[in-house]
């Protein structure tokens, strides 16, 4: 199914007849049915699906939020079935930049502090915090914000602090999910392009949509349906 | 992460929402307060009975008239008149074991000095009084036997007297009038300080002789003291002292005695203990709305769980462990408590304080009372702040980001 030119790079991701199964009060549900994928180092994927395709719980997998029922999941060579609350947080935290929908910064904190929040985390110096996150902030056009906090702030700015504090511990991929389902269609591009231009520097970004025009920023869809991949398409 | 991350987080979260959080450190202010105001006004009631102990001489007995305290009642110790100033030349004369006596008038009267005037309480007696009183004279002399023979017109006054009567006057020499009597001032007594609400300044001596024939014109006295020779004979001295008394006022045998005989530094003794217990039975229930602000605290860090759940979300996706967590909400409540904590320190001794300068109590604030107090408040903090911390800390990251 992999085509032989994907084999080739750097695998970033590699999933083995993943399942994932919630108990719902008596019943069981099974959102994923046997997901295999193989994602390579500065690809740019999106994954797509109708609501209950299993998308979401794709991406908490794929996020390190969550761990596969069965089925095997590597992200950037470290096994990740099996893992516990304290190890996920910390693979979360070192490789794996997200960006949401709704944003979700702290709203009582400045811009600033919002892309520095990975790197509390992670034991980094204070000023060492402030630094990067300026440049962070830089690199996605917000310099001049950086003090202003995100009820200060029009969505787009949000969503570019969000990427900001996505980037600043140099995570393996970025997990974007419906990064444009809050913004008006001209802020989406402007989101989108960012996106682009990281992946253009190297940057491995996976996106969930359900839009296709915003799935076409990537190189290769991933479609979803009752939790199997039903296809995929390179553009 | 670091502690100081923690209370940066914790200030914020604190100060994002000023009026919640100093409603929830009133319970542990108020508690606090109440802890320590409460120890120190105990602590003040035992130190003033511990100086009176101290000042009493260690071997006093105390005769009063009226019966003893019969069932837990006394029968009207004091409005009995039973005690005349021949029982206590009786007892002088007699007893074996007294190495001194002191038989004692007392009552309020208006003294005169200028224009000012006042109701003070006038205490005839003897030069005895020194010693069994433990009591000096700061400046003067104390009157002598003579002086109490020849019924002399002498007084000695207390400190509270010096400061309302004559200012900046040196008062010896000075005539104070004493129910129109005019009486020389010979001497001032040293600060005695106050006896709970007494003031024990607030008197003037003088002898008992002119005080029974020309002020009250009674012969009843109202209490003979005497200083037992050793501590070891004092049950005998207070038998002795018992058979004088009671051939004194021909009591047959049987009749129950129209006088008691008081072992006043014993009785003092339980008094402290009492106010001991009292001590701690007002710290007990101080302690108890420290408890309840406590779960004030609680309450509403629960509640800033449950308002902070996407925030724990986003915290937990970009990496924070558990312990991360838990340790953010434990210090945001530990900071809870302990600033109430030192709020309620300062607004303790600052009451305690106002309450001996406007109700005259005594009041001692030891620093074992505020530390007790502080230690408590951070327990508190941690014990009521450990269950939401340890629900914030659980809260999956998936179901935390998508709370709405």
């Amino acid at each position: 199914m992999l085509s032989e030119q994907l084999c080739e790079g750097i695998k970033m991701i590699v999933m083995d007849n993943v399942t994932k199964t919630y108990r719902m009060g008596e019943v069981d549900v099974t959102a994923l049915k046997g997901i295999s994928l193989l994602i390579n180092e500065g690809e740019f994927v999106s994954i797509m699906g109708p609501s209950g395709s299993g998308k979401s719980t794709l991406m908490n997998i794929i996020g390190c939020l969550d761990v596969p029922t069965s089925g095997t999941y590597e992200l950037d060579g470290t096994p990740v079935g099996g893992l516990n609350d304290n190890q996920l947080a910390d693979i979360r935290n070192r490789k794996i930049g997200f960006v949401f929908q709704t944003f979700n910064l702290l709203a009582r904190e400045e811009a600033i502090y919002n892309v520095e929040l990975p790197m509390v985390y992670n034991n980094v110096s204070e000023k060492e915090r402030r630094e990067t996150a300026m440049q962070m902030l830089e690199a996605v056009g917000l310099a001049k914000r950086a003090k202003h906090k995100p009820n200060e702030m029009s969505g787009g700015e949000r969503q570019r602090v969000a990427i900001a504090r996505s980037l600043v511990n140099k995570p393996a991929i970025i997990l974007a999910d419906e990064p444009t389902g809050n913004l008006d269609s001209k802020t989406g591009v402007e989101i989108m392009r960012i996106f682009q231009k990281l992946n253009e520097d190297g940057i491995t970004i996976i996106l969930v949509t359900h839009e296709r025009d915003i799935a076409e920023y990537s190189h290769r869809i991933i479609n979803l349906r009752d939790g199997l991949i039903e296809g995929e398409e390179k553009l | 992460m670091r502690l100081r991350e923690s209370i940066h987080i914790a200030r914020r979260s604190l100060m994002g929402n000023k009026m919640r959080s100093l409603l929830t450190m009133l319970g542990v202010i108020i508690g606090v307060a109440a802890i320590i105001a409460m120890i120190s006004i105990g602590n003040g009631a035992k130190a003033d009975i511990s100086e009176r102990i101290k000042s009493l001489g260690s071997n006093v007995l105390q005769i009063r008239p009226g019966s003893q305290m019969f069932g837990g009642r006394g029968f009207g110790a004091g409005s009995v008149m039973t005690l005349k100033y021949e029982d206590a030349e009786a007892i002088r004369e007699k007893a074996k074991h007294i190495a001194y006596i002191e038989p004692q008038i007392s009552n309020r009267a208006q003294a005169k000095f200028g224009n000012k005037n006042d109701n003070i309480e006038i205490v005839g007696t003897t030069p005895e009084y020194q010693r069994v009183q433990n009591a000096k004279t700061v400046k003067g002399n104390f009157f002598s036997d003579e002086d109490v023979l020849y019924r002399e017109k002498v007084c000695i006054i207390g400190q509270t007297v010096v400061t309302n009567f004559f200012g900046n006057i040196d008062p010896i020499g000075q005539i104070i009038r004493i129910k129109n009597i005019d009486f020389r001032v010979i001497g001032i007594l040293e600060k005695k300080g106050s006896m709970g609400p007494f003031d024990m300044d607030n008197r003037i001596l003088i002898p008992i002789t002119t005080a029974q024939k020309r002020v009250f014109g009674t012969d009843y006295l109202n209490s003979i003291s005497v200083e037992v020779k050793s501590k070891d004979v004092i049950k005998d001295a207070t038998e002795e002292l018992e058979t004088i008394l009671r051939r004194q006022h021909k009591l047959p045998a049987g009749k129950e005695s129209d006088f008691n005989i008081r072992d006043q530094s014993s009785f003092l003794e339980t008094l402290e203990k009492t106010s001991q217990s009292f001590t701690y039975l007002l710290g007990g229930i101080a302690a108890v709305s420290l408890i309840v602000g406590g779960i004030g605290i609680m309450n509403i860090m629960l509640v800033s769980v449950t308002e902070r759940t996407r925030e724990i979300g986003t915290r937990k996706a970009v990496g924070a462990k558990r312990r991360d967590i838990l340790i953010q909400f434990l210090v945001e409540s530990l900071v809870l408590s302990l600033l109430g904590g030192i709020i309620g320190i300062l607004l303790g001794v600052g009451g305690a304080s106002l309450i001996s300068k406007f109700a005259g109590w005594k009041t001692v604030v030891s620093v074992d009372a505020i530390l007790l107090a502080f230690i408590f408040s951070a327990s508190v903090g941690i014990f009521f702040g450990i269950y939401p911390a340890r629900k914030a800390a659980r809260l999956n990251p998936i179901e935390a980001l998508r709370y709405e």
